[in-house]
């Protein structure tokens, strides 16, 4: 899978947990400042993206996602 | 309106458990009851819940087992597609004197009746989180509130969880769920049915409202609480103990 699939995967997850439209969605947004993700939010997203993707997400590697971008790259890494 | 909702009730086979089962299935709630040891009451409690014309499941599971908490839980989803109700209801004594007390009398009782909340409430959150709703009741005790000679275990777990309601309720509450604990007092179940007259005797004189409480008390609290009705109200912790607490 390409970094441009996997960003439009965690995009539409991104779009429905949060609720947030999907044009404020960049591999630049900042996951709890640009879109405004409390913690449970965060907890609900990396649930997803295990469910999604097949991985396990540790919660020490999940603690280091800030932006968008960074949760792609780390499940390009993974897969 | 409870038609059409589906709940899990653990320890549903017997006492309190059982008439919640009832109170909610005769709402068209279909339930999933809960025993760990006891398959005939639970056989029992399904045969009078659908001639109450409800629906439900018996399922065998210890609560304190998180591989057999996450099936049950799995189980519910395949089978109804949804889960709106968790009551955690299960529970044990293992009463001592605390000098007396083993330490594996200690844990049984933490083990069932506070890890048991935890496991089931995690299952049911993971659930109910994806839904943006849910109820969850978490059964406590008089005996929390105010400890009880010979039961610091479960005064321990009583008291445990209400704490565990409260930080829950907190957590999930921006997502349309509500968290309440019951403290039931003195009811007519088995597991009071064994303590000495003079005992109850003792208890009796204690409680303002001069009865011993039924199951059915409780479970009308239970239906209150996961009504439409109740749902401005979440991290309380309700009585239902005929004044036992005051």
């Amino acid at each position: 899978m390409d970094e441009a699939t996997i960003f439009e995967k965690v995009k539409k997850i991104i779009v429905d947990q949060l609720r947030v439209d999907e044009n404020l969605v960049t591999m630049d947004s900042n996951i709890q400042e640009d879109l405004g993700a409390d913690s449970l939010d965060a907890v609900e997203l990396i649930m997803a993206l295990e469910e999604e993707f097949g991985i396990d997400v540790q919660d020490d590697e999940a603690e280091k996602f800030k932006t968008v971008g960074d949760v792609v790259r780390y499940i390009e890494k993974r897969l | 309106m409870l038609n059409g909702k589906v709940a899990v009730v653990t320890g549903g086979g017997r006492g309190i458990g059982r008439a919640i089962v009832l109170a909610l299935g005769k709402e068209g709630v279909k339930v999933l009851i809960n025993y760990r040891g006891k398959k005939e009451s639970a056989l029992e409690t399904l045969e009078e819940l659908k001639k109450l014309g409800g629906e439900g499941e018996i399922y065998q599971a210890d609560v304190s087992v998180e591989e057999e908490v996450e099936k049950m839980f799995n189980f519910v989803i395949e089978k109804w597609g949804k889960l709106d109700i968790l009551v955690n209801n299960a529970g044990i004594t293992k009463d001592n004197l605390l000098i007396r007390m083993k330490s594996e009398e200690w844990d049984q009782v933490i083990n069932t009746n506070l890890r048991g909340v935890f496991l089931c409430t995690r299952s049911a959150l993971k659930i109910m989180l994806k839904q943006r709703s849910g109820r969850i009741i978490n059964i406590s005790s008089v005996v929390g509130l105010k400890g009880n000679i010979g039961q610091a275990n479960y005064a321990s777990a009583k008291a445990g969880i209400i704490g565990f309601t409260k930080a829950v309720a907190r957590e999930v509450a921006s997502r349309g769920i509500t968290v309440n604990a019951i403290a039931p007092g003195f009811i007519k179940t088995e597991m009071t049915d064994v303590l000495s007259e003079e005992m109850k005797k003792k208890v009796l004189d204690e409680i303002p409202l001069s009865r011993f409480g039924d199951p059915e008390d409780v479970a009308n609290a239970v239906k209150f609480l996961v009504s439409d009705e109740a749902s401005y109200i979440t991290g309380i912790v309700l009585n239902v103990d005929g004044g036992l607490a005051i």
